[in-house]
């Protein structure tokens, strides 16, 4: 199969395929095409190589962060270009040689001049930070999308495919709750289906990427980042660490299979087929242990707790749960004055529970306070 | 048999034979050549007896400018070290295609970009920039000395010690391999076990130390021993730089220090700051180390921004463009440069809100900078300009920091950042603005003034041989590299599978390959102008006809840097002393107050090199002693009285009336 990758690096295209119709519509609102086009010629030139998945990507998130880069590029090109061409005449205008030069010895301030110079990088940067503004939050990783690409929204029915992800020494594990199967190195998703990653790492700091899909996000221990993201091309994408991670880093990465739905129910049937056994604690306990350019595994089903006992820094036998031990400091708390609710005033960001160790979904205090707090462990 | 392991390990602690990497070539035969280098210096300096001379005009000198040029001598040693990394990594990124693995494995390679990152910043630029406001700031204010002449020493000595525990690393165990901020949990102790980050965190602690006690040293002379007439608003740019600089140094180095104290907690007795269990948290690593880490980048450019302001106006023959504005610009970047920290890491997963205020508050600060760009552009409008080699450093940044700017605040949208972070996009725009910043204006600086320091301008030839390569070579390194990040690569990886990368690694390893030709040239340029120093000799002490006040007086300057304190009216004091007319006294010379060398910061610094090796290697009797000795000295040398003297009125006669001669002769 050639993905993305592979195909277009193929053809060293001098002409690469730019952008999308509609996204050029949206450029043309903004009323920058000449200048767009008059000043990317030069950048184009540079980036004739191929296969600039970052600038010619899949996915409907990652193609929205490409229109921000060449957004932002252009508005600074507005003044780094007539910054660079104005060096270099002042340089060969007024060069020692040039005796028709005039020279100003004294001249070293001009009212009018001090206002431009402050005001016109001013007015660029309230341009871009405005649309930094909206644009970060339009595409915070956190926030669920409400549409598939620029023309079509969401309909009401689509169920999201959710991913659990985690980071090992040195590979990538992929749960899917919902199909009950596990996959180590490959990742695979229908197009044109929200997916929504729970990212976690076991121990080091790893950063989930894949380009053409969309931003990265790193993955850490005892915390839960999210990415919600959709593949509208079908193909085979690169997925990789973006964060260093210690000697296997560099062989960290994996595929990506952007399906349609039917490949994909094809998909998780022969992963189901082809798994050999159950991913369950003492299996995720094997997998854990430091290993390098580990190849393509299936798991026919998971544990269903596995991945909550992964965040929560408790798979082995006897340790206990983050979030237990959370709960039951917030319980003593109350007992020694302040209430659980004077802790929710204080810190109304954990209910959002961005961070997954604050999270206390599906817990139940009842039976937190029946177990002992294993001694080995503290 | 065990006892007798207990005893090694009671004396040597983790240190043994096998410590001693003699199973790596590359690391062998850098030693026998620096063995061998060294021998001859040594060899060099008791075949000529210079032990004595060294130790005292040097070593225990607390003359600033020879302090200065220390710093420099630190710097160029340090860059070689560093460059070779470089090149290194490079070749291994151009080689490491398909099958072929390169000649690094992960464990070498990993090391080499952590010493990369850590030798060029802490090691080469700092103290480039340090060494530069050392030997320039007090001469430019119309002072003597600076505040705390000892203190001076001491920190030298304590930079050169962390260089020193940085290099042992090469031959006696191994260096981190956490990257050059080493971030939890990679550098663990269960991640990493060995000596490598320790002498990462010990080598920094002992550095910083140096660091943070100049910065409070150049703030007090600043603040306090400017010359008579010398408001704030007087004060060359320069020195202003300098200013905001030291106290970015002193508000941030602290830390610094903290969190490596923290991660040596969590090392060495089990704390939990950084680790993953028992409530530890990694982001808080993050956001402290980042907390020093971005104002030392502005620590490191602010400086350099001063020298190209000068610079400019020298060689355009024309007074500095809105002086005010590049004044008030470089306090605001100054403040602003606390605000930006969280856009290393947008993608750690705060709220939107949260990595948009970074992102915008990262943007403003473009802001300033691009009223600074454009203040020494229209310094070159109706100007007179002569490219010496200092000018043009001063336009190849110009055109240069524009593009690694631009870059920058792509990098601060925090959804493009998502896309590029940690790709070697990020690394094309690093490289862009500390090479094309800080790297050009060192070379401005060192090209300016070194007729100042040493009497003779350097050679032109290999300087403009220095500068192409060192331009072009740039260029022909890192715009391939910005290609790669859109390529979607990521940093620091040993080797690839995909093959259309590859030519774009071997045309950035042909760019590294210019660079090092650049610095070649730039050693050719000493070492020619060495040769030829009669020729370019300066008596004057104005080779440039320049404008501030270091100008004034000799080159090199007597110890005592000016007969009589200048008095200030103006900016640009030594131009407006020249176009009124300024007459040099030549009598009337008066017993001058100067402070006296002394070897306690010298000895002190080699304690600390003891007291650090014996930290990494777990040697605890050695800690104990060298930490005790260290006390000991510091003590000792409060209670040393006999830390001044005057220059007699003669000696001061003595050297005028040589300065007097020779001008006539000139004339």
């Amino acid at each position: 199969m050639i993905g993305a990758f592979g195909a277009q690096c193929d053809c060293c295209c001098f002409v690469c395929k730019w952008s999308r119709p509609e996204t050029d519509q949206k450029i043309k609102r903004m009323s920058l095409k000449l200048s767009r086009g008059l000043l990317i010629a030069p950048l184009m030139l540079l980036l004739t190589g191929c296969n600039l998945v970052v600038m010619q990507p899949s996915g409907d998130v990652a193609m929205q962060q490409r229109d921000l880069i060449l957004i932002s590029t252009v508005l600074m090109l507005l003044i780094i270009i007539p910054v660079m061409a104005l060096t270099v005449f002042f340089a060969w205008k007024y060069r020692q040689s040039n005796k028709d030069a005039e020279y100003d010895p004294e001249w070293h301030h001009s009212t009018k001049l001090e206002v431009i110079i402050w005001s016109a990088p001013l007015l660029i940067i309230i341009a871009l930070g405005a649309l930094t503004w909206v644009s970060t939050h339009k595409l915070d990783p956190y926030r669920p999308l409400d549409r598939i690409d620029a023309q079509r929204p969401i309909a009401a029915d689509v169920k999201p495919l959710t991913v659990e992800v985690v980071s090992l020494n040195w590979k990538w594990l992929f749960i899917y709750p919902e199909q009950g199967i596990a996959t180590v190195n490959e990742l695979a998703a229908p197009v044109d289906v929200p997916i929504n990653f729970k990212i976690t790492s076991d121990s080091i700091m790893n950063s989930f990427y894949i380009p053409a899909l969309a931003g990265q996000i790193y993955s850490m221990a005892g915390m839960e980042t999210k990415l919600h993201a959709v593949i509208n091309k079908e193909g085979v994408y690169k997925g990789f660490s973006a964060n260093y991670s210690g000697d296997g880093f560099s062989d960290m990465h994996f595929k990506f299979h952007g399906l349609s739905q039917a490949d994909f129910d094809q998909w998780v049937a022969k992963v189901k087929a082809d798994g050999a056994t159950e991913l369950g604690r003492s299996e995720y306990l094997d997998l854990a242990k430091p290993s390098t350019a580990v190849p393509v595994e299936y798991y026919n089903s998971v544990d269903p707790e596995l991945y909550h006992a992964i965040l929560n820094r408790c798979v082995e036998a006897g340790t206990m749960c983050m979030d237990e031990m959370m709960m039951m400091d917030h319980m003593r708390d109350k007992k020694g004055g302040k209430s659980h609710d004077e802790h929710a005033e204080l810190f109304p960001s954990l209910e959002r529970s961005e961070v997954g160790i604050c999270s206390v979904e599906g817990y139940s205090p009842a039976s937190a306070s029946e177990k002992e707090m294993p001694a080995a462990k503290l | 048999m065990s006892s007798n392991t207990d005893l090694l390990k009671l004396i040597f602690g983790r240190l043994s034979l096998d410590s001693i990497p003699y199973h790596e070539p590359i690391l062998i035969v850098t030693f026998i050549g620096v063995a061998f280098g060294g021998l001859v210096v040594l060899g060099g300096i008791t075949y000529f007896g210079k032990w004595g001379y060294l130790w005292r005009e040097w070593v225990t000198s607390v003359d600033h400018k020879k302090i200065g040029i220390m710093y420099m001598i630190l710097g160029v040693i340090m860059l070689l070290r560093g460059f070779a990394d470089a090149l290194m990594m490079r070749a291994q990124q151009a080689m490491a295609f398909g099958g072929n693995e390169g000649f690094l494995p992960p464990h070498h390679y990993d090391q080499i970009f952590t010493a990369h990152g850590v030798i060029m910043i802490f090691f080469v630029a700092m103290p480039f920039v340090t060494g530069l406001m050392n030997f320039v700031v007090p001469l430019q204010i119309g002072a003597r000395d600076v505040s705390f002449p000892f203190l001076n020493n001491f920190s030298f000595w304590m930079t050169t010690a962390g260089a020193v525990v940085i290099m042992i690393s090469l031959f006696i165990g191994e260096f981190a391999r956490t990257g050059w901020l080493a971030y939890p949990p990679v550098s663990d102790i269960i991640h990493s076990p060995g000596v490598g980050v320790d002498y990462y965190i010990w080598g920094l602690q002992i550095a910083g130390l140096g660091t943070l006690l100049s910065g409070v040293n150049l703030i007090a002379t600043i603040v306090k021993m400017r010359a008579p007439g010398m408001s704030m608003m007087k004060m060359p740019v320069f020195s202003w730089t300098a200013l905001c600089t030291n106290i970015l140094i002193v508000a941030s180095f602290p830390v610094l220090t903290a969190v490596l104290a923290l991660l040596t907690l969590d090392r060495y007795v089990g704390t939990h700051f950084f680790t993953n269990d028992m409530g530890g948290n990694v982001m808080m690593y993050v956001n402290l180390i980042w907390i020093w880490g971005h104002p030392e980048v502005y620590i490191l450019i602010l400086p350099c921004f001063g020298i190209f302001s000068e610079v400019v106006s020298t060689f355009c023959r024309k007074r500095l463009f809105g002086y005010s504005s590049m004044v008030y610009a470089t306090v605001v970047i100054t403040i602003l440069s606390y605000l930006v920290w969280l856009h290393h890491f947008f993608t750690m997963g705060s709220g939107a809100s949260v990595n948009a205020f970074f992102g915008i508050t990262t943007m403003i600060i473009s802001i300033p900078t691009g009223a600074k760009m454009f203040n020494w552009l229209f310094t070159m409008y109706k100007g007179r300009i002569r490219f010496d080699v200092p000018m043009l450093w001063t336009v190849g940044f110009m055109l240069t920091f524009v593009i690694g700017g631009m870059t920058g605040v792509l990098l601060a949208v925090p959804p493009a950042d998502f896309v590029l972070h940690n790709s070697l996009f990020l690394i094309a725009h690093f490289h862009n603005v500390i090479i094309g910043g800080v790297v050009f204006g060192v070379f401005a600086g060192i090209n300016f003034w070194f007729p100042k320091a040493f009497g003779f301008k350097l050679d032109p030839f290999w300087g403009k041989m220095s500068f192409w390569f060192w331009f072009i070579g740039f260029y022909f390194a890192f715009m391939p590299l910005y290609v790669l990040g859109l390529m979607g690569v990521t940093r620091r990886l040993n080797h690839f599978d995909d093959p259309s990368l590859h030519i774009w690694f071997i045309i950035a390893a042909f760019g590294a390959v210019l660079i090092a030709v650049g610095i070649g040239s730039f050693l050719m340029q000493l070492f020619v102008s060495i040769k030829n120093r009669e020729k370019l000799r300066d008596v004057t002490g104005d080779p440039w006809d320049a404008r501030t006040l270091e100008w004034s007086t000799s080159s090199p300057p007597p110890e005592y840097n000016f007969a009589f304190t200048p008095v200030v009216y103006d900016h640009d004091a030594w131009w407006d002393m020249k176009q009124r007319g300024f007459t040099r006294p030549t009598e009337g010379f008066k017993p001058i107050h100067m402070p006296k060398s002394t070897g306690a910061g010298a000895i002190l610094a080699g304690l600390a090199i003891v007291f650090g090796f014996a930290m990494i290697w777990y040697i605890w009797w050695l800690a104990i002693v060298a930490f005790v000795a260290m006390v000991a000295v510091a003590i000792g040398h409060s209670f040393n009285y006999d830390r001044d003297f005057h220059i007699p009125k003669e000696q001061v006669v003595k050297t005028e009336d040589a300065r007097t001669r020779l001008l006539a002769k000139k004339a």
